[in-house]
């Protein structure tokens, strides 16, 4: 708990101080910490065993690069794996823990892997794992699904809530470095509406992690106070904590704010995070750079860390990552290290540099023209071998190694499109190519531009750039004064000495080795390179590992770098939360529900409900003493038949059609007639695809000279709507039709059963005598003085009628039926008795609505008039359709009434082998009919017209069921249509 | 004959709800009567008179305006939503037919929707997280259709801090329940 290693300085609040534990040792931080920063401080380096080797790992970086210092964090519920920690926020309170290591982080039985490391080198699955065949969905597969991955999911329910939003703005600027925030100061002061978004907790960039001046003050100070100013522009919005993670068409940017992830539990209905979508005119990607490490020997052990990283560490944390500090550089960023820790009073025991000639470093012990050779020490370093330029070795003593091998311009997000990077030799790195994303430019280190100055110029430019592509007024003044120093680098990917491994993709665990394996074995093409070692295919997308293994590709097929090429990048930029992408829609919030006028009732009644699309239905109404869900259907289902049972039909789709072409518009859209359809009737419509398969069906009401209503089936009101609205402006929009929806405007129960005009007329102003009120009668009447709606027809075959009201009288209508059909024993009844009556009348529904059914397969071939032109007409003439022994509809009965069907069943021949070359068709729904006393079906079955009497098999290979049945004409009820004409 | 139905509210109360959160509130409007009027074809210039004559407000594309009695706002071409009192336009076709005549189709659409006015003192940190309409650029009387959690919706602007919602009724529970989660998240 003593932060040993705190030196003076850095941005970190000294006043305060924060609790936490890591791997359930107590440690104390400070606000502006990161969890590695304060691991750091406190003198931890271990923080996690490598993902195939389970070799011990600290950080490499000090920023979302990072492959190594992967933790979980928090307990319980909301525990967090693979989390970098050098990107946690430290907060009181928090809880981290080492992962991938058993028994514990320090001694990891496991590690045993790297011992034999031999055999895990690239293409080990491949090789190891193709013999037996027969081994590897039972054997192979699930034993690597167990030793993949890192941290594991706490499997509880995520306690936080996940919001998503959209923002609009005329710039997006990515990144809040100097590039940044000069475009931002440029494009705020000009009024323009701009977003900031910057994955840092604390805006600057770079800037917070090194001792330049800008404007002749610390870089941090200077961009604390243009924050400041931004901050008072009511036309910019500053979103620290947010990384913008992917592109997409348009100016649309994804975005991750990570709203509460700073805190150990979010505040009062607070998202944890929220999930952006961003609306821009233009975008400017300043994200900055990333730098990358040399490969050498053992160069993953715990205190080998991105010399950048080092001193960011102690200029903006305030630690020495060790007592005694070498670096390893190519270039002169690395001396900038050496430099500051130097002047922290960090004793830096030598800089060793590839390069021959420059400035030696003053009161540093500089090595020119060496190499770093191998390391040593476990589990964290402990002294590092040099090959000086004469060719001797030394060891030299230290606890931290920063090493620079050049800076990667982050041209992540530029590749969303696909555009290719393009190499740079001046800085031997790539940067984004042409051909990117439309309006979006690239300034500072991300467009390979590596000084301070560059960056603030690169800004301000691109920023009056956009201005003007805006149209908005911009102006450029003096930039604020900055260094200015070129890059001086010479490339050098890895070092060239024995038989170790050398790490370069440090999450994947991929070394030169393997890289040279691949070349071997012929996998030299970037793609397959990847694909073979693994190369960049972990979290971290290979931000400090991809170009160290494509230049060492490079050198090996004597390939330049441009010609070898690189990968691109896909979205997220970092690691996005599922719960984030899922946002508020999970368990029961996943989707809107519809609920009917008369849910309210039913509810309080007890009722059961189905999901319907997003409506929830009454499935069946239990009575008192029932025990079992077909007890109710039963009852119901008897209770309808002998007197009278009420439904919520709300759901059928409801369409106005009015206009003076609205009869007209009808027959092109139905299969048959209906522009002779008398006004105040109702008839039954046919819909086909323009292929000839049926899409719909459901009856039309002519409620006057040009109004028509049209009802669908629940599940397609949506889609025939959208149909309809096609057909209406785009393939005939010379017609005079005018649709909208009303499905919701009028709650709309049917009236079932014998009794259910005596029902009826207790409530109904009008006489609905069958005088007055034919079979497929429909008109306006009125309940009480209400304006109300009255159709004849029925569903269940029997006497029937939907009565419809203003959708907010439904919940009073439900009730007022309900007490009306008291004197005959009403009931109400849900989906499966409405299915188990609309079976034992054979009519179609969605079962046999299948989308791959004509009308002549449902014994409904007539329908289809040929006297006009409709959509599908046509091709449901073709020859392949009309199969006189194609599908027909029959119905189904097991000849031992006490024998059970299933749907989905398969028709065979008695005697017949079960195989596809015997198979006559299926069963498509199945229920029992408590009127006949045994199970009945509807099915498909081929020259089904041919075979009624004949006795046949239904097997189900699920059920394991083979039945005897018998086929029968589909309408198992009241055939000739006696009662519902009653 | 028989007694008058009672009525009840697209949230399943006799009574329409009013919700504060914070400095939000939201306002469940039980009293408005819906009707859409569509132009027949050829028949523009008619619906313009009629509608002048009877000061029936047809607004232009994406604007709505509010009117005594009727108010109306746009939903697509040659379609608009006339909106008035319901307690004196209950049955609003039968108001509009005699205006419009042949020349217009008229339906009514007043229980289709549950209607939700949200008042703040600004309401763009809220609709950042419900719609991906601009609201902050976006000028008072703007009207448009826009998603919010799934939901196909109808957003008048009014002011800064005055927004009408239409949304579809039988999904007025999980509207609000939106409505009221996204409004703490902003608080």
């Amino acid at each position: 708990m003593s932060q040993s290693h705190r030196i003076s300085g850095g941005q970190i609040d000294r006043s305060k101080t924060l609790r936490f534990s890591f791997d359930g040792l107590p440690y104390l931080g400070h606000p502006g910490d990161t969890l590695a920063s304060a691991l750091l401080a406190n003198g931890v380096r271990l923080m996690g065993r490598s993902f195939k080797y389970h070799r011990p790992r600290g950080p490499l970086s000090a920023g979302s690069e990072e492959p190594n210092a992967l933790v979980q964090l928090r307990a319980g519920a909301r525990k967090e794996p693979n989390t970098r920690a050098t990107v946690a926020e430290l907060f009181d309170g928090l809880q981290a823990t080492s992962q991938n290591a058993w028994p514990s982080l320090k001694f990891d039985a496991m590690a045993i892997n790297d011992r034999l490391n031999t055999f895990f080198t690239a293409g080990f699955y491949y090789k190891t794992f193709m013999w037996p065949k027969s081994f590897w969905e039972k054997i192979y597969e699930p034993i690597i699904r167990r030793a993949a991955g890192l941290g594991a999911m706490s499997r509880l329910e995520d306690p936080d809530d996940y919001d998503k939003g959209y923002l609009h703005c005329d710039l997006l600027i990515i990144g809040a470095g100097p590039a940044g925030l000069m475009a931002a100061l440029t494009a705020g002061r000009a009024g323009a509406r701009v977003i900031v978004a910057d994955e840092d907790f604390c805006m600057g960039g770079r800037l917070n992690a090194e001792t330049l001046e800008v404007a002749g003050m610390a870089g941090a100070d200077w961009a604390a106070g243009v924050v400041a100013e931004l901050a008072s522009l009511g036309n910019v919005r500053l979103m620290a904590r947010t990384t913008v993670v992917g592109a997409f068409d348009h100016g649309i940017y994804s975005a991750v704010e990570r709203v509460s992830d700073h805190l150990p539990i979010p505040l009062p209905g607070k998202p944890r995070q929220t999930l952006w979508r961003i609306y821009s005119r233009r975008a400017i990607l300043a994200g900055g750079a990333t730098e990358r490490p040399i490969a050498f020997e053992n160069n993953d052990r715990p205190g080998v860390m991105l010399a950048g990283a080092l001193r960011a560490y102690a200029n903006r944390w305030g630690v020495a990552v060790g007592d005694r500090v070498a670096v390893f550089t190519n270039n002169d960023d690395g001396l900038r290290t050496a430099r500051d820790l130097q002047a922290k009073g960090v004793d830096v025991v030598a800089v060793i540099d590839n390069r021959e000639g420059g400035t030696l470093l003053p009161g540093i012990r500089h090595l020119r023209g060496a190499e770093v050779i191998d390391t040593e020490g476990r589990p964290g370093l402990k002294s590092i071998t040099v090959r000086n330029a004469n060719g001797k070795m030394e060891t030299v003593a230290c606890t931290a190694l920063g090493v620079s091998g050049g800076w990667n311009p982050n041209v992540h997000i530029t590749s969303h499109h696909r555009s290719r990077p393009e190499w740079h030799d001046d800085i031997a790195a790539f940067v984004p190519g042409t051909g990117g994303i439309a309006n979006l430019s690239v300034a500072g280190a991300a467009a390979g531009v590596l000084s301070t100055h560059g960056a603030l110029a690169a800004g301000q430019a691109q920023a009056l750039a956009a201005l003007d592509g805006l149209g908005i007024a911009g102006k450029g003044g003096d930039l604020p004064q900055a260094e200015d120093d070129p890059v001086s680098i010479k490339p050098q990917w890895y070092v060239q000495s024995g038989k170790g491994r050398a790490w370069i993709d440090q999450q994947n665990d991929v070394t030169v080795k393997d890289v040279k394996l691949a070349h071997q074995e012929n996998f030299t093409a970037v793609e397959h390179l990847k694909r073979y070692t693994t190369l960049g295919m972990a979290t971290d997308q290979g931000k400090t590992g991809n170009v160290l293994g494509l230049a060492i590709m490079a050198d090996l097929t004597g390939q330049s770098i441009p010609a070898t090429g690189t990968t691109i990048y896909r979205p997220p930029y970092t690691p996005v939360a599922m719960g984030a992408l899922a946002g508020r829609s999970r368990g029961p919030e996943f989707k809107p529900f519809r609920l009917t006028p008369s849910h309210k009732w039913a509810e309080s009644q007890g009722g059961m409900f189905v999901e319907v699309g997003n409506w929830l239905r009454l499935q069946w109404l239990p009575s008192p003493g029932e025990t079992t869900w077909r007890d109710s259907v039963d009852r119901e289902v008897l209770a309808t038949r002998r007197s009278v049972g009420i439904c919520d039909v709300t759901t059928l789709g409801k369409i106005d059609i009015q206009g003076t072409d609205a009869g007209a518009f009808l027959d092109r859209v139905y299969a048959n007639t209906f522009s002779t359809l008398p006004v105040g009737r109702c008839r039954y419509g046919l819909m086909l695809r323009e292929d000839g398969m049926v899409f719909d069906d459901g009856t039309t009401a002519r409620m006057g000279e040009h109004e028509y209503v049209m009802t669908t089936t629940t599940a397609n009101a949506v889609t025939v709507f959208r149909h309809l609205e096609y057909c209406r402006q785009c393939l005939w929009p010379d017609m005079d039709v005018q649709l909208i929806s009303t499905t919701e405007a009028w709650a709309q129960y049917s009236v079932a059963g014998p009794n259910a005009r005596k029902l009826l007329q207790k409530l109904v102003d009008q006489d609905i005598t069958d005088a007055a009120f034919p079979y497929m009668a429909a008109g306006a009447i009125t309940v009480g003085g209400l304006r109300a709606r009255l159709f004849r027809i029925s569903f269940s075959g029997e006497l029937a009628y939907e009565i419809a009201v203003p959708a907010r009288y439904g919940d009073a209508l439900i009730r007022r039926l309900v007490e009306a059909g008291q004197e005959f024993d009403a009931v109400v009844y849900g989906t499966e008795a409405l299915g188990v009556m609309r079976i034992e009348k054979g009519h179609v529904a969605g079962n046999e609505l299948n989308g791959q059914s004509s009308a002549l397969n449902m014994g409904l071939g007539k329908m289809v008039s040929k006297k006009k032109d409709s959509i599908g007409m046509v091709l449901s003439q073709r020859e392949g359709m009309n199969d006189p022994d194609g599908y027909r509809l029959v119905g189904v009965k097991p000849v031992d009434p006490k024998g059970t069907l299933s749907a989905g069943s398969h028709f065979m021949e008695i005697g017949a082998p079960v195989e596809l070359a015997s198979d006559g068709g299926w069963l498509t729904s199945k229920v029992y009919s408590p009127h006949l006393g045994c199970d009945i079906a509807l099915g498909y079955l081929k020259a089904g017209d041919q075979k009624m009497g004949q006795r046949m098999r239904a097997v189900n290979f699920l059920t394991k069921t083979d039945t005897e049945v018998d086929i029968v004409s589909p309408h198992f009820f009241d055939p000739e249509g006696v009662r519902l004409r009653g | 004959m028989a007694d008058p139905l009672h009525q009840m509210t697209a949230l399943g109360h006799t009574e329409p709800r009013v919700i504060d959160i914070g400095p939000y509130r939201i306002t469940e409007r039980f009293d408005v009567a819906l009707a859409s009027v569509a132009t027949r074809r050829g028949r523009d210039a008619d619906v313009a008179t009629a509608a002048k004559a009877s000061n029936v407000p047809l607004p232009m594309p994406a604007h709505a305006v509010v009117g005594v009695p009727f108010g109306a706002f746009w939903l697509a071409p040659d379609l608009w939503m006339v909106e008035a009192p319901y307690d004196s336009h209950g049955d609003i076709v039968a108001h509009l037919n005699p205006i419009f005549g042949d020349s217009a189709s008229i339906t009514e659409q007043t229980d289709a929707w549950v209607r939700f006015d949200l008042s703040g003192q600004t309401l763009v940190a809220l609709f950042e997280r419900l719609s991906n309409l601009d609201l902050a650029a976006l000028p008072d009387g703007y009207a448009s259709r826009t998603v919010i959690e799934h939901l196909g919706c109808y957003l008048i602007r009014h002011g800064a801090g005055d927004i009408t919602l239409y949304g579809p009724r039988s999904s007025a529970g999980s509207l609000l329940h939106t409505l009221e989660v996204t409004t703490q998240s902003v608080i």
